[in-house]
């Protein structure tokens, strides 16, 4: 109990903390809009082109646009926290190390804490207004009681996964020169593979099923398309169990990757 | 001009010495164009054309876009680190050297990473050059390279427009973004995709339509209109109201202080 | 019980030449230099002691403490703190011992002071009675009753210092590490963090390991001092040891009319014990060894050498005798 508090308290303070920055949510809030807004449009001229050959209904297509603006901080990999890089590449995380905590799990809680906090300023204005906008360009409540409970779980797994990958990126700061030109890497290809440039759907048969399989396709593919109905049934439980088992994998990843880097801290001296 | 250069071959300089650095982080700047057109490529796939422009035709917009972006980007992303300069008092010491603001701004940054998206363009626009299916004739060259110039110009002004509001507001300048960075990503397809209110705010307000959508209805043969030519110059006029918000800022600096 | 037994740690430096190919070769293969940064370090610190860590930048002391503070593992050698080994059993050891570091901060910087504190509590499992009391006992000994709801950044430094020494001592632990922690702070802050450390010696029995610049502060505080030159123990001692050690000496400070030449060429030959340690503008600063130079021999002498206008005699400050170790050592 004692530990889960431990890390709970770190994601509050981080918390607490990402609260504070209201005029850059605010700038946040007017681009998502605009995005959205021309995503919707960009998407309906496509639709009156060629209206069969759209892979998913528009009411989902606009449920998967407006969640994907609303929650960008928790769903884009991009949103990582610069002090954690700081910390990293100055060398400082050495002095977390005299604390009582496991060094992975705290970063993690900081990281998952802060992307929180950008999405609950954000998403808020975002879900109203698209609420309110008239069908097919705005959202609707999912279509039943299953598919809502089913779109959380997989909200808070994709989530996890798009944290625990973000701290792939981090913990790779320990081994290159470069942090930055890894980041823009990692980045630039997880928001391809991952549905965010344009959704997994609008690919080809083949390559949407090898981005479903990846642990990108875990993100916000399987969420977003759950909530609007696009993926369903025993798609969707398959979807949500590759989910879990992709943050097993990414978690174990990253704390072996932590361990070594770690191991050089302690030996180096960072 | 000579003073230009000779920032340029420092920052180029000091930048080498990261080598590595340079290079991934030029890959990684190639990556997101690259991404961005991918996305293009795959609708297009699926889709064949959109408001009856094929990919050849987006691909050339998207080069033009991506070309003028960055031109803009590696010669006036000092405007980009101003609300920096302003807050450190950098700029206080650029008031009292003898060459003009801009000048100083312009000459205090050089973004050579950038140069993964500027191969990129000369790439794309060399691909799309070939594919278009375009009849290349002198006329249509000499509007390429308009459409080029025309939105090097647009980016540049808002950047200069983003760091005359710096002069005003440091806090909450990202809503900028959403015509700089929006601007690269949906304007690589032509405006009016995006239907009529769009393409009037970027015809009468912003003048994304002058050197893409408009231009291009004549390069693909959509329209055999001459006019179509020098549209890009519009863009130019641009320059009028931004760097007079530039003027009137940088007034209400001197006069505040602040 | 702090315990070190003949600690050893080398580190290796990158090293990069210049030009296209040794960076692009640096991608995959690094080449190292070695730097020996503790060499055979062995001292016993008991319980209930306040030692004072000294020594010039690069000496090894921040390699020291980090090894205590479980951070670093070295290469060979012995040490136990309170019968744990601190690299091995890292969370253990860490529960009882508390660190500040004066450059660093442990406060997060946008939330108020009592928003960390509890973060800390936390992060510690410390119980909530425990920590009432802790926090309400520090509070009033630091006074930071005023301040607990500030955000860290908008405290002054000796403000943020003081709540950084609380919020190491949260959790009740038996060590304080302190690694510099007046630095930067002013006359009254000083004197104020001080003064804490001090009652909290006296009071909780907390064993206290001190590595600060300011002589004042291991004048005032400590009782033992440690002295660290690359990489070694070079003295061991109390601060009265260390004056008697040195105590056969005396600064002889004088001042001398303007219009003789102030170089070197002035003073020939002076006799055997006494020698110059400083010159500058009519005023020259020197050693007497009282053994072969008593102090009146040594007026005399330069008596003979200047046109005397002031002279003053001391024993060494704190300070100097550091200096003078240093010197002495050659570090």
């Amino acid at each position: 109990m004692a530990v889960i508090r431990k890390y709970l308290s770190i994601l509050r303070v981080r918390f607490t903390n990402g609260m504070q920055y209201r005029a850059a949510a605010l700038a946040g809030i007017v681009t998502q809009f605009a995005w959205g807004f021309l995503y919707l449009l960009l998407y309906r001229a496509f639709y009156q082109s060629d209206a069969g050959a759209f892979p998913m209904d528009q009411q989902s297509l606009a449920a998967y646009i407006w969640l994907q603006q609303a929650f960008l901080a928790l769903f884009a990999v991009w949103t990582l926290d610069n002090d954690i890089f700081e910390l990293i590449s100055s060398g400082n995380i050495a002095y977390e190390l005299c604390r009582p905590c496991d060094l992975y799990s705290m970063l993690f809680f900081r990281t998952l804490g802060s992307r929180l906090a950008r999405a609950a300023l954000r998403c808020g204005p975002i879900l109203l207004v698209a609420a309110l906008l008239p069908a097919p360009y705005g959202m609707r409540l999912p279509a039943s009681w299953a598919a809502a409970g089913l779109f959380v779980l997989s909200f808070c797994l994709g989530a996890l996964v798009v944290a625990a990958f973000g701290m792939l990126i981090y913990i790779s700061a320990f081994f290159t020169i470069s942090p930055m030109g890894v980041r823009l890497i990692a980045v630039s290809l997880v928001d391809f593979l991952s549905g965010s440039i344009i959704p997994i759907p609008f690919f080809p048969k083949a390559l949407q099923l090898i981005f479903s399989i990846l642990p990108f396709g875990a993100m916000q593919n399987v969420p977003f398309r759950i909530y609007g109905g696009d993926l369903n049934g025993i798609e969707a439980t398959v979807s949500i169990l590759l989910q879990a088992f992709w943050l097993a994998v990414l978690i174990w990843i990253g704390r072996m990757m932590m361990k070594k880097a770690l191991h050089r801290v302690v030996i180096q001296g960072g | 001009m000579r003073l230009y250069r000779k920032y340029l071959s420092i920052h180029v300089k000091s930048m080498m010495q990261f080598k590595t650095s340079f290079f991934l982080t030029a890959l990684g700047q190639f990556l997101v164009s690259f991404t961005a057109i991918l996305g293009v490529y795959f609708l297009l796939d699926r889709f064949h054309a959109v408001k009856g422009y094929r990919f050849t035709d987006i691909l050339l917009c998207s080069a033009v876009i991506l070309m003028s972006f960055s031109l803009a980007e590696c010669f006036a992303r000092g405007f980009d680190q101003f609300p920096k300069a302003i807050s450190n008092g950098e700029f206080d010491r650029m008031l009292v050297r003898p060459r003009s603001e801009i000048f100083q701004i312009l000459a205090s940054k050089f973004e050579l990473t950038r140069i993964g998206r500027m191969l990129q363009g000369i790439l794309m626009l060399a691909i799309a050059f070939w594919q278009s299916g375009v009849q290349w004739s002198f006329a249509k060259i000499l509007t390429l390279v308009f459409m080029i110039l025309g939105g090097t110009a647009v980016f540049s002004c808002l950047f200069l427009l983003y760091a005359a509001f710096s002069f005003f507001t440091l806090e909450g300048l990202e809503f900028m973004n959403v015509l700089t960075d929006g601007g690269k990503e949906f304007g690589q397809y032509p405006v009016s995709v995006y239907g009529k209110a769009v393409l009037a705010f970027c015809t009468a307000v912003v003048p994304y339509a002058w050197f893409q959508q408009i231009p291009l209805e004549y390069l693909t043969g959509h329209s055999t209109n001459p006019l179509r030519i020098a549209a890009p110059l519009v863009c130019f006029a641009f320059l009028i109201p931004c760097y007079a918000v530039w003027r009137i800022g940088l007034r209400h600096y001197k006069s505040t202080g602040s | 019980m702090i315990e070190l037994h003949n600690i050893c740690k080398t580190f290796r430096v990158a090293r990069r030449g210049g030009g296209m190919k040794s960076a692009a070769r640096a991608l995959f293969h690094r080449e190292y230099d070695t730097i020996q940064a503790l060499d055979h370090i062995s001292f016993t610190i008991q319980d209930g002691e306040m030692v004072g860590y000294i020594g010039p930048n690069g000496a090894g002391k921040s390699s020291s403490i980090k090894i205590m503070s479980g951070i670093l593992t070295p290469d060979s050698g012995e040490c136990v703190i309170n019968g744990r080994i601190p690299w091995k059993q890292r969370k253990e050891h860490v529960r009882e011992i508390g660190v500040v570091f004066g450059q660093r901060s442990q406060l997060w910087w946008d939330v108020p002071v009592i928003d960390s504190f509890e973060l800390i509590r936390d992060i510690y499992s410390v119980e909530p009675s425990r920590y009432r009391k802790n926090l309400d006992t520090l509070a009033s000994m630091l006074s930071l009753e005023t301040i607990l709801k500030t955000p860290a950044r908008q405290l002054s430094l000796g403000q943020r210092m003081r709540c950084e020494i609380a919020a190491s001592l949260l959790h009740d632990p038996k060590v304080l590490f302190l690694d510099e922690p007046t630095i930067g702070l002013d006359a009254v802050s000083k004197i104020a963090v001080r003064d804490f450390i001090k009652a909290l010696n006296r009071e909780r029995g907390t064993t206290v390991i001190l590595t600060t610049h300011d002589m004042q502060d291991i004048e005032a505080l400590t009782e033992r001092i440690l002295l660290i030159g690359k990489g070694q123990i070079l003295l061991d001692g109390s601060l009265a040891e260390l004056r008697q050690r040195r105590c056969g000496k005396r600064d002889i400070t004088v001042s001398f009319s303007r219009t003789q030449a102030s170089g070197l060429e002035t003073f020939q030959n002076p006799p055997k014990g006494l020698s110059l340690r400083e010159l500058l503008n009519g005023r020259a600063v020197w050693e007497a060894e009282m053994d072969s130079c008593p102090v009146s021999e040594a007026i005399a002498w330069l008596s003979t050498q200047v046109e005397v206008t002031d002279l003053s005699v001391s024993q060494p400050s704190a300070e100097e005798l550091v200096v003078g170790l240093y010197r002495e050592f050659g570090v």
